[in-house]
């Protein structure tokens, strides 16, 4: 297994998020939200205040590391949720068919014909902003490739000769889908699941931007370009560093999965061949 | 009185339903094994061996379907047991080898963990235990360092090893009867040899029945002690394995053992090619009406046309289905 350029790229800029996400605490300067002192307000970027600070000033810097906390967990929780649902469903639809194929692939068709943006939208406006809301909008609203990946891997893989011994070596239907196909049909999940991902990072910035992801003063990427639309001839920074960190992740996720889809995805890999 | 068949197929009709047409794929076969006997079905490609075996196992899918008759598995009647119960029966005790090593092994599961899985599903062992049992299967198939093999991953594996594997897997449970289907057509002759001396063995020490699947009249005659010569969906011929090669009474069984490489015959293997038997088998949808062989039968003659042979009884339990047999 050869990892290209790309994936090497990305994966280390993905990391690099995590790792940021994960310390934050420790490597920001001050409290994201309480960390407010109007003698330093709409400071730019220099050696005390690396990012600048806003008009309330608070330290930029510190609220963008803190905000990763919050765009990655929300982009990858709601990609996980979306891969659970779609697995489940292409997988049982592609295996059982019949009338649930037909139901699962209706859903599916609505899904891809509803902008999924436009749908979190709605899904937000009734249940309100907040983390929990923005994690059961994004969540629910993207599994449609996922699920037809997992549809169509089903398909050709239920005709494979493993997956014929299994049901003569006694497997039944739940046993087989987890042992025989499941596994043989991550690769390409995977990459599906990692540019997902980057979609949820942007689609939570983009809700959090509209005002119906998360609110201020806490500390997204999305929110903080919200605050700082109205400064953004005044005071730059305050728009480019979130701005910034939203580009690098979103970029990082999408160069992962083309990079783990030369390795993972069997169709690219023969195509190659 | 004789004691119970462990498997007893009575005029078992299977029938091709694909919307457009309705046809008998497999008609009137019925047969029988006892505990830890070996019996074969042998026929050219084409000829309802492994729809036959599907059957048994109760695993034939849309379009085909068992139409008529019965299989009775100690008595008991596969058609009439619940998917539940027919599962616990495949693998624990019907257990069934292919012809493809290389696919019939999950990829992306170590061979190890394949064969453990065996134990945890049908014999309620835990990973551990299983995993164990994995390792003695593996040995007990002659796998070389079998600790270190149970990682391994099918493509790390030659096909005889595969194959082994395979036998190990089927074998795990102890079935009482195992269903090899070609289980070498897709190895070398050598390995070949090998392959089946194994499966042999084993069987014959754990008193496993073997029914016997394959193309290669030789192979199977030489595994099984009876053998029933499949033609078209209909068995022509069931003989004692000795008595074909000495007096068979079928002109398919005739043509079969006419196409063999005979002893000694190798030199004359480079210049003249072995004798085959003219023609191909009919798609089901073309079975001729009367004998189905009669288009490719020398004998032929009009009574074949029209009408289907009965069943004539030989000796030795024996039996024939042809107008002019020998
Ligand atoms: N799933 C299927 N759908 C339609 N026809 C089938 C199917 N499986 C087998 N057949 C047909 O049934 C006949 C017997 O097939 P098979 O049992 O595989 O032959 P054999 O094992 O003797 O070579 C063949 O004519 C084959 O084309
Ligand atoms: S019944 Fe007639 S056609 Fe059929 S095998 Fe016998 S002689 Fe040949
Ligand atoms: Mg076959």
């Amino acid at each position: 297994m050869k990892l290209g350029t790309s994936a090497i790229i990305g994966g280390t800029l993905f990391a690099l998020a995590i790792f940021v996400g994960l310390f934050a605490p420790w490597l920001a300067h001050t409290d994201p939200v309480m960390g407010a002192n109007l003698m330093n307000a709409e400071e730019p970027p220099s050696w005390t205040w690396w990012f600048g600070t806003d008009a309330q000033g608070r330290d930029i810097y510190s609220r963008v590391v803190h905000g990763a906390r919050i765009s990655l967990t929300v982009g990858i929780v709601s990609q996980l949720v979306n891969s659970v649902i779609g697995v489940t469903l292409g997988l049982t639809a592609g295996y059982w068919g019949g009338w649930w194929d037909d139901v699962v692939n209706g859903l599916t068709n609505l899904m891809l014909a509803i902008p999924s943006l436009i749908f979190a939208l709605a899904i937000m406006a009734v249940l309100g902003p907040g983390l929990t809301s923005l994690l059961i909008a994004l969540g629910l609203t993207n599994w449609s490739f996922t699920c037809r990946i997992a549809r169509a891997s089903t398909l050709s893989l239920k005709s494979q000769g493993y997956v014929q011994a299994a049901r003569v070596l006694g497997y039944g239907d739940l046993r087989i889908m987890i042992t025989q196909l499941l596994p043989n049909m991550v690769g390409p999940i995977i990459v599906i699941g990692t540019l997902g991902m980057g979609g949820a990072v942007l689609a939570e910035a983009s809700l959090s931007f509209l005002g119906l992801g998360i609110r201020p003063p806490y500390p997204s990427w999305g929110s903080m370009l919200s605050e700082a639309r109205d400064q953004i001839t005044t005071a730059p920074w305050l728009s480019v560093f979130p701005g910034l960190a939203i580009f690098l992740t979103v970029l990082g996720l999408n160069l992962l999965g083309d990079g783990l889809r030369d390795v993972l995805d069997p169709q690219s890999r023969s195509r190659r061949a | 009185m004789t004691a119970a068949p462990l498997i007893e197929v009575e005029d078992l009709r299977i029938d091709l339903d694909d919307g457009a047409r309705h046809v008998a794929a497999v008609e009137g076969v019925s047969f029988r094994i006892d505990r830890g006997e070996t019996f074969g079905l042998v026929g050219e490609s084409g000829c309802g061996k492994s729809i036959t075996a599907l059957a048994l196992i109760g695993l034939l899918r849309r379009p085909l379907s068992v139409a008529a008759g019965a299989i009775r598995f100690e008595g008991r009647e596969i058609q009439g047991l619940s998917a539940a119960e027919q599962r616990a029966l495949r693998g624990n005790r019907i257990a069934m080898i292919f012809q493809e090593p290389m696919t019939a092994l999950n990829p992306v599961s170590p061979v190890g963990r394949q064969i453990a899985e065996m134990f945890v599903l049908h014999k309620g062992k835990s990973w551990r235990e299983a995993n164990q049992l994995a390792v003695e299967a593996l040995a007990n198939v002659r796998v070389p360092a079998p600790e270190r093999r149970v990682k391994d991953y099918p493509h790390q594996l030659s096909g005889g090893m595969r194959q082994r594997v395979m036998i190990a897997i089927a074998l795990a449970c102890d079935p009482d009867l195992l269903i090899a289907d070609e289980p070498t057509t897709a190895l070398d002759v050598t390995v070949q040899a090998e392959i089946i001396e194994l499966m042999r063995n084993l069987c014959a020490e754990r008193g496993t029945a073997i029914l016997m699947i394959s193309h290669d009249l030789g192979l199977v005659a030489n595994v099984c002690r009876r053998v029933g010569v499949m033609y078209a969906g209909r068995i022509v011929e069931e003989r004692g394995s000795d008595d074909i090669f000495r007096a068979c009474a079928h002109p398919y069984t005739q043509g079969l053992v006419d196409s063999l490489p005979r002893l000694g015959s190798r030199a004359a293997l480079g210049r003249s090619r072995l004798r085959e038997i003219a023609g191909v088998v009919p798609a089901i949808a073309d079975f001729p009406s009367g004998c189905r062989f009669n288009p490719r039968c020398a004998q032929a003659t009009e009574i074949c046309r029209t009408t289907a042979p009965e069943t004539t009884w030989l000796g030795a339990g024996g039996l024939v289905r042809c107008h002019h047999h020998a």
